[in-house]
């Protein structure tokens, strides 16, 4: 048994187009490390260089947010689903987001320098 | 162009009414690689805000959930401005995290007209696209217009009661 992962269509290029992937690991950050080293760049779309979970991700495992499980340290074990999806957000007031968005952070740090 | 049947942008146009002063957000939803929206899945907005929106995550996880199932995709992402322009501000443009899908902004900002125009972002650029009504029924004794905001060739005027 592993733990499947759903992607979002955004974070397939780091997956070779594949919806779902299987990893391992006994929490968020031990199976995201474990994606990493065969799906190189997926990590670090979804984690930031301070090592939090990126504002703008939304992550479950099975039903629940992991937000309220404890974000990176919230437990997975074989046989759980995580599914990762882009947070969808925006809104009127231009001010830089901090954080940047799943996909798009180079973008908006390009945009924060201007 | 987004094509969008009149009676899901009649209920796109009330589900911001409605909202307004606080951002209306959702998505319509369509049968995978087709590109044509069908199923209209009005969101809360999370942040209850005038300014700012965000789908709530475990709904979010729900319809997401519910497309795949139904083989569909969020053909079209839309919400509302309700001070300023129906155009993507750069909270929109940063946060945009679904490239092949239209999104549509509406701007409640004046109470008789409703501005309505839909863009493609992709790795934050902006590209407008042109706006087409399919389904219309026009009656003659319209009071409400949307002014859509596309260059003169490209525009679709639609009236309606």
């Amino acid at each position: 048994m592993a733990i499947e992962v759903r992607v979002p269509t955004i974070l397939r290029t780091h997956t070779n187009g594949q919806k779902v992937v299987e990893g391992a690991g006994d929490t968020i950050a031990d199976l995201l490390g474990d994606l990493d080293a065969r799906h190189p760049g997926l990590r670090a779309r979804l984690v930031t260089d301070d090592g939090s979970l990126h504002r703008f991700v939304n992550v479950y495992i099975n039903d629940e947010d992991v937000r309220f499980l404890g974000a990176l340290d919230a437990k997975v074990s074989d046989g759980d689903t995580v599914t990762i999806l882009p947070a969808v957000a925006g809104g009127a007031l231009g001010v830089a987001v901090a954080g940047g968005a799943l996909g798009v952070v180079a973008a908006a740090a390009v945009l924060t320098r201007r | 162009m987004l094509a969008i049947d009149a009676a899901i942008l009649d209920a796109i146009v009330a589900h911001a009414r409605r909202d307004h002063p606080d951002e209306a957000c959702g998505v319509v939803a369509g049968p995978a690689g087709e590109g044509e929206p069908t199923r209209h899945i009005p969101m809360a907005n999370a942040e209850r805000s005038s300014t700012f929106y965000r789908f709530d995550a475990m709904e979010q996880l729900r319809v997401w959930r519910e497309m795949d199932d139904l083989d569909e995709e969020p053909v079209v992402i839309y919400h509302s401005h309700t001070a300023t322009e129906a155009y993507p501000s750069r909270t929109d443009r940063n946060l945009a995290a679904e490239p092949g899908a239209h999104y549509l902004l509406v701007s409640t900002r004046d109470p008789e007209i409703t501005e309505i125009r839909s863009f493609r972002i992709v790795d934050g650029a902006v590209t407008e696209e042109p706006v087409q009504v399919v389904n219309a029924t026009v009656d003659s004794m319209a009071v409400q217009s949307y002014m859509f905001g596309q260059s003169p060739a490209a525009v679709d005027y639609e009236c309606r009661a």
